[in-house]
């Protein structure tokens, strides 16, 4: 793309052309820029910029790369009157995100035990593809879950207040009605509440490696040589299938209507030329009947997702108190990275409400915002980071200067590099695993070939995407996490 | 084989044949099978009849695709293979054989089928699919 300029260290711009409504930005450093210019992360950032309503400019994090529609790692911001909102600006899988649980436990004690905390944890926690949760819900019971979220499993006696204190938005998001979900979404989410999943989500148990910012740090109640415990899933099929029903629903109405026909061969390739620039750019209009039905529907999936990880916790906390009686885990916090929600921002000196989308990018709210607890207040949010599967994770802090340029965000993890099928060609999951091992690492995985695909070798350089967020101060660097052990789903 | 998969950074992308629509159809849904189990044999124990409606053939079979994330989810349902299927004026009728999933261990998680790149081309006689799985 010869119209990317370097505007200074680490900050990128397409300057506004053609049918671009606003200028895209993306934050990265010139070795994460190489690597987005391979795939289409910068036509789709260019892209999104040409969407109605789009205020300032469309972004892309550090981690970025090609997403369908909107890039893995791109933020956009509309208009409540006259702008969109985008299913496939969100993703399929609404409110994947990270939670992030501080121990009273050190390294040193629990190694001797760490394979058998590993098999209890494993055994306690339902994960792969097509099992069943870990409890079983009425038609009735999960639309409750999808109205009250995390709180929701905090009535059942899961887990406290405290724990939805330290979550986003208190692990429910407002808004969210159960009556727009579909028959077909709460089916395929009913037998999964409280389970893992496959693919790239994980549970980790960790150790805090390196503290950089001591004072945020002993807010955030972390502190060197702690053993912490990390988990990253989000609405199952569940978020899947609203996001599909969604998507087809907003063709359906506003798609086709002035497309060629819809029975030629190359309908689809001939529609992406005329229309929007690309089918899964889907929207529909914020203010629109639709529009809001979706904003509601993915609330409700998104509060799914919170209960989701709630309920993980909780057995998390079972079987470590299994292993080590005296355990204790305290939240720290959970952020979702697949969303998109109505907030205030600075635009042109003065504040506006606006919907910002968030794909495979979180939310870093510095001081003072009334989005926050009391609790974090005064140091702002904490954000999480995960690494590849064997590499460090990451606690940011949320800044101001993310509020001011980057509707408060800032990356989501690593980012994949290589294709599964490459990964697959390329490593075996049994040597990884023995390398995992060699590191200090161990691991209970669903298959080997799961195992191959997540190779670390596959993603993004975590501590350059880190060191981008910081320098660029969207995102503060507080802590380093190191793994010990890992299950994947 | 009548399905072969395509590099593509984040997801699964897949190409597939066949002489008629409905075998074209078979081998995508041969590629979802693959994506989400692998090399491994699955039974043919259970049954389930599949329908289907679309806009046009992509819709068709995006709506096709799902049924089997569908089936999987609420039912644990894993497909092994397509014994009928039917397809007249964006219907689809299909009768699939398959395994309960927790008989097995697999760990894709496609998570949804996508629009993204796909199209479903007649070409020199035969039927061309292609598109990309959400992992």
């Amino acid at each position: 793309m010869k119209t990317i300029k370097k505007i200074s260290e680490n900050i990128w711009e397409i300057p506004k052309q053609g049918k671009m409504n606003v200028p895209t930005k993306i934050y990265a450093s010139d070795s994460l820029m190489e690597l987005m210019k391979k795939d289409k992360t910068l036509e789709q950032v260019k892209n999104v910029a040409m969407l109605p309503g789009i205020v300032k400019v469309s972004l892309a994090m550090p981690d970025a790369h090609q997403g369908y529609g909107f890039s893995i790692g791109g933020v956009a911001a509309f208009d409540l009157d006259r702008g969109i909102v985008s299913p496939g600006g969100v993703g399929y899988d609404i409110n994947c995100g990270v939670r992030l649980l501080a121990t009273n436990l050190k390294k040193e004690e629990i190694l001797e035990k760490k394979k058998e905390l590993l098999h209890q944890i494993s055994r306690d926690i339902p994960k792969g593809v097509g099992r069943g949760g870990a409890i079983n819900l009425s038609k009735e019971e999960i639309k409750e879950v999808l109205e009250k979220g995390a709180k929701w499993a905090v009535e059942k006696g899961r887990g406290s207040g405290r724990d939805l204190e330290r979550t986003e938005d208190g692990g429910c998001i407002v808004g969210a009605k159960a009556e727009n979900v579909s028959e077909r979404a709460i089916k395929r989410g009913l037998p999964q509440l409280g389970s893992l999943g496959a693919g790239n989500h994980f549970l980790e148990i960790q150790e805090v490696e390196k503290i950089y910012d001591e004072k945020i740090a002993e807010k955030f109640g972390l502190k060197e040589g702690q053993v912490t415990v990390m988990i990253h899933c989000g609405s199952r099929g569940l978020g899947h299938q609203v996001a599909s029903d969604y998507i087809k629903l907003m063709e359906k109405k506003y798609g086709f209507k002035d497309l060629p026909g819809s029975n030629s061969p190359n309908s689809h390739l001939e529609r992406r030329k005329t229309a929007i620039p690309d089918r899964e750019l889907i929207n529909a209009p914020i203010k629109s009947e639709l529009g809001q039905k979706y904003l509601s529907a993915m609330a409700a999936a998104a509060n799914f997702g919170f209960a989701n990880r709630h309920l993980i916790m909780d057995s998390v906390r079972k079987s470590f108190k299994r292993v080590f009686p005296t355990a204790k885990l305290e939240m720290v916090y959970d952020v979702a990275h697949n969303v998109a929600k109505i907030e205030e921002h600075v635009v042109n000196g003065k504040e506006q409400k606006l919907c910002v989308h968030r794909k495979g990018a979180t939310r870093s709210f510095g001081p003072g915002r009334k989005e926050l607890s009391e609790y974090y207040q005064k140091t702002g949010q904490p954000i999480l980071l995960p690494g590849s599967m064997g590499t460090a994770s990451y606690v940011l802090v949320g800044t101001k200067k993310a509020e001011e340029i980057s509707f408060g965000s800032t990356a989501h993890g690593a980012g994949r590099v290589m294709s599964r099928s490459q990964a697959i060609r390329d490593f075996r999951g049994e040597d990884i695993k023995k390398e995992l091992e060699e590191k200090g690492i161990d691991i209970e995985s669903g298959s080997w070939k799961g195992l191959a695909e997540e190779g670390p070798q596959a993603y993004k350089d975590i501590d350059e995407v880190v060191k981008v967020s910081h320098e660029v101060g969207i995102g503060n660097m507080v802590a380093k996490l190191k793994p010990l052990g890992v299950m994947k789903g | 084989m009548t399905y072969k998969f395509l590099e593509h950074t984040a997801d699964i992308k897949f190409h597939a044949e066949g002489k008629t629509l409905e075998e074209a159809f078979i081998n995508s849904a041969m590629a979802l099978k693959e994506s989400i189990v692998g090399k491994i044999k699955i039974k043919e124990i259970k049954k389930k009849e599949i329908l289907a409606e679309g806009e046009d053939k992509e819709s068709l079979l995006y709506n096709f695709l799902e049924e089997f994330l569908f089936l999987l989810d609420s039912e644990g349902f894993v497909l092994s293979l397509i014994k009928e299927i039917e397809i007249k004026d964006n219907k689809l009728r299909a009768v699939v054989l398959g395994d309960s999933a927790e008989n097995y261990k697999f760990s894709n998680d496609v998570k949804a089928i996508t629009y993204n790149d796909m199209f479903v081309r007649e070409e020199k006689g035969k039927f061309i699919i292609e598109g990309v799985f959400d992992v």
